[in-house]
């Protein structure tokens, strides 16, 4: 516990020790407001709820995310610094998880300065606050999945743009699969149990449901065990790549 | 070996190729172990299993008893391990990194705050404390991962090629600190500069393609060189001819070459291979019988030195055969 935790406090210190932090923050936030405000048309709705500000999230994560977790592994192999931490008492899956979560928290900090669009709502007029609750948690949910398949590819590059395309292309591809084309393309000859398999693999089924404001515990689990997965997985390439 | 470290037959192949072929050795306490070979020769290889960074194909490694395979944590709690060219994070400073390497090992607060004033105190990284690591000079930042290493006072140091790219003062420094080091703990270093060994070193381990060559003290080390005990004698040429024959006819002489060097002569006076064990006092008497001799024609010597064995050369001899470069 307490290696996780030296890993997780290092970590999360790294960012604001870089202009990564600045970059990242500044750039998530603007993005928003012009998705937000520009495209999804916040105002002409004239709805007071939070659905045009979600909406892009899962795109917006889709760059954003892998952005933030290509370096986790890639840097420590090309620095070497690998064989400090891994030669530290720590277990690797403790690395593996210190440096997630205080990625994670970082894209918490981030969606939390995005809390005066709820105080902006509930100023405009009278939203349904449980279904913006539940929106932040399905967004935050998100963000801890797409982070756990990057830092899962992380693991196995040196290269952080390889590490970078790769995560969007495999973020990508699980939020396509909720995506009507894709599911009117199985649809169309598939037997209904592969097109609800392949729907229920897709982030971007799962992001919606709870955007709707429906806590479900098949939410959860999905995006909860999709990162367990995916950092044992990074755990075990890490080991496997270590030598190389 | 209760603090110590043993190898077993220790291996390590990549795919076909065998970088450590069964290496076994083993170091007590006070021992400062010189870990020599060509590039290339497995030593770093050898380093990262024995701190458990890399898990052998085949053989074991033990650490004060634990086998580093089944207990790697265990291991890493009583080594320090300084990697190749001391990797360290950019973009923090030393006092971080001494505190997060504190937390790392669960040192409790107040420990970390004096474990890490103890260790930058010993490696005299007063000034760059606060100061970002990628600005740091290659020296200091060589200190920063030594004092990493010696943080929690560990039973057994691993240093990779510790003095490498430093210049002769930093090199000197270290050294020393090595030294001071020693008492309590078992030091392991890899280096491909002999002189350092003749330095610091107590015991010597050389391996070339992954194989044991050699294993024993500096001294002995020394002593498979042709020129262990030569006594060396530069004269002057008048009156000195001769001289070489003189030599050559003294107790316990093999044979004197000649060279000639600037107009001077220089004549060495190689022991018959009995008289080679006798140490540093049939050195000196080997000495002594020269310089009478060249008293005896009236002359003075320029210059009269005993070798002590050129490593170099034995270096060269121990790794040649099935070396790749």
């Amino acid at each position: 516990m307490q290696g996780t935790l030296a890993v997780f406090r290092r970590e999360f210190a790294g960012y604001f020790a870089t202009p990564v932090a600045a970059v990242f923050l500044v750039v998530f936030l603007l993005l928003c407001g012009v998705l937000t405000f520009n495209q999804a048309g916040f105002y002409e709705r004239g709805q007071a709820d939070l659905m045009p500000f979600f909406t892009w999230h899962p795109w917006l994560y889709l760059f954003l995310v892998p952005a933030l977790a290509m370096r986790l592994w890639s840097e420590e192999r090309r620095q070497g610094t690998i064989e400090l931490l891994l030669t530290l008492p720590l277990a690797t899956w403790q690395a593996t998880l210190g440096k997630f979560l205080a990625a994670w928290a970082f894209a918490g900090i981030a969606l939390g300065l995005t809390l005066p669009y709820w105080a902006t709502v509930a100023w405009l007029g009278n939203p349904d606050h449980g279904v913006i609750a539940a929106s932040y948690l399905g967004s935050l949910l998100l963000a801890g999945g797409y982070l756990a398949i990057g830092s899962f590819v992380s693991a196995l590059t040196k290269n952080q743009v390889i590490a970078f395309v790769l995560s969007v292309l495999a973020c990508f591809l699980l939020v396509l699969a909720g995506y009507p084309t894709v599911l009117d393309f199985f649809g169309a000859w598939a037997p209904d149990a592969i097109v609800e398999a392949v729907r229920s693999l897709s982030f971007l089924t799962h992001f919606e449901t709870l955007s709707r404001g429906v806590v479900d515990a098949r939410g959860i689990v999905f995006f909860v065990s999709t990162m367990v997965c995916f950092l044992i997985a990074g755990t075990a390439t890490v080991e496997l790549q270590k030598g190389r | 070996m209760a603090a110590g470290i043993e190898l077993d037959r220790l291996t390590k192949r990549f795919g076909g190729f065998t970088a450590v072929d069964a290496l076994s050795f083993a170091a007590g306490s006070g021992t400062v172990l010189g870990f020599l070979g060509p590039n290339g020769a497995g030593k770093s290889t050898t380093m990262k299993m024995v701190t458990g960074f890399l898990p052998p194909t085949g053989g074991r490694a033990l650490v004060c008893g634990f086998d580093v395979a089944a207990d790697p944590t265990a291991v890493r709690r009583r080594l320090g391990y300084l990697p190749e060219g001391a990797p360290l994070y950019p973009d923090m400073t030393p006092a971080g990194l001494l505190e997060f390497a504190g937390a790392a090992r669960g040192l409790s607060r107040a420990e970390r705050k004096r474990a890490a004033a103890a260790a930058a105190d010993r490696v005299q990284l007063g000034p760059v404390l606060g100061q970002r690591v990628e600005t740091l000079s290659k020296g200091f930042k060589r200190r920063v991962g030594l004092a990493l290493a010696i943080l929690h006072d560990p039973a057994v140091l691993v240093l990779d090629e510790p003095t490498d790219g430093l210049d002769p003062n930093q090199k000197h420094e270290v050294r020393s600190l090595i030294g001071e080091l020693s008492a309590d703990k078992v030091i392991v270093l890899s280096t491909h500069i002999l002189e350092e060994v003749e330095a610091v070193c107590t015991r010597v381990v050389l391996i070339a393609a992954g194989q044991k060559r050699f294993d024993g003290t500096p001294e002995e080390l020394a002593a498979r060189s042709p020129w262990h005990g030569a006594v060396r004698l530069r004269i002057a040429r008048e009156g000195s001819d001769a001289l070489e024959g003189d030599l050559a006819k003294l107790a316990g002489v093999q044979r004197v070459e000649e060279h000639s060097v600037d107009g001077t002569r220089e004549l060495a006076v190689f022991p018959s291979r009995g008289e080679k064990g006798h140490g540093e006092k049939g050195r000196a008497v080997l000495a002594a019988e020269v310089d009478r001799a060249v008293r005896a024609r009236g002359l003075s010597p320029l210059e009269l030195s005993v070798e002590r064995g050129r490593l170099d050369d034995v270096f060269r001899e121990l790794t040649a055969t099935g070396s790749r470069s």
